[in-house]
């Protein structure tokens, strides 16, 4: 493997911080909570990139277990913001603060 | 350069515009599409660290079922008017890109001044024997069987979580 593991962790560092940019700045609900899934994938690439440089499966475990709480989080979150737009008729998490104080 | 090389940089380049480009568009469609980019080019990258049944699965999984429902949601709720979304207060945009610059900051240091690099590492035939189904098949019935019912109870109760939220009306 010719590039190092830097390079990787740099990228996925980067696709962090872009997911946390999105996530304070967008106001939809939807775009907000894809943000997430990105900063998600680029812990995936962080692990993925060690488990291949060290030779072992665990971390790959690690992103299959990842990926599976994703696919439960982003069913409930949709659920979630459905059920919030047929409340409020909006997605747009200024407008959506009841939790709020 | 090495082809290795080349790929990394075309994957690496697709995967970081597609991420910019998806939270600076004002259409949620045109950020999930993007978004949709920006899992292949992971994939990509996956099979590049010798990943294949992860880069597979990422495509599955990420690029396919759970973009498929985030595009079905949008299309679902009414298109609201994006240009009330970015009235924002540019002070939250200043504020966000400090914090954004300050994790990347901190996350570099990290990663420049652990030399993860100056580990030793395993060999490329470990790298890619530790990436087949067999392996992670193997792996997951036997040290990890555990978790692995734990994940499956987890996605039937997102199942069926998701199918009361999304049926009946909040009171």
């Amino acid at each position: 493997m010719q590039v190092p593991i830097e390079y990787y962790l740099i990228l996925s560092a980067f696709m962090f911080i872009v997911g946390v940019a999105g996530v304070l700045t967008r106001r939809n609900a939807i775009v907000v909570f894809m943000s997430v899934e990105l900063m998600l994938n680029s812990a995936n690439l962080t692990m993925v990139a060690f488990a291949s440089f060290m030779g072992s499966a665990v971390g790959q475990l690690f992103v299959f277990f990842v990926m599976t709480v994703a696919a439960a989080e982003a069913a409930v979150g949709l659920a979630i913001i459905i059920a919030m737009f047929r409340n409020k008729l909006t997605v747009n998490i200024d407008e959506i603060s009841i939790l709020k104080w | 350069m090495s082809l290795e090389t080349i790929l990394f940089i075309l994957f690496a380049a697709v995967g970081s515009i597609s991420a910019v480009l998806m939270i600076t568009r004002r259409s949620a469609v045109i950020s999930a599409l993007f978004l949709i980019l920006n899992f292949a080019a992971l994939a990509g990258l996956y099979l590049l660290l010798n990943a294949q049944f992860i880069a597979v699965v990422q495509v599955i999984v990420y690029a396919g079922a759970i973009m498929v429902l985030f595009l079905f949601v949008i299309m679902l709720l009414r298109p609201e008017n994006e240009r009330k979304f970015l009235r924002a207060n540019p002070k939250v945009k200043i504020f966000a890109l400090a914090i954004a610059g300050i994790i990347f900051i901190q996350l570099g240091y990290l990663i420049f001044f652990s030399h993860p690099s100056g580990n030793p590492s395993g060999t490329v035939a470990a790298s890619i024997k530790a990436g087949t189904i067999e392996e992670i098949g193997r792996q997951l019935f036997t040290n990890y069987i555990l978790p692995f019912e734990a994940a499956g109870f987890l996605l039937l109760a997102a199942t069926i979580g998701a199918l009361i939220l999304a049926k009946k009306k909040f009171e």
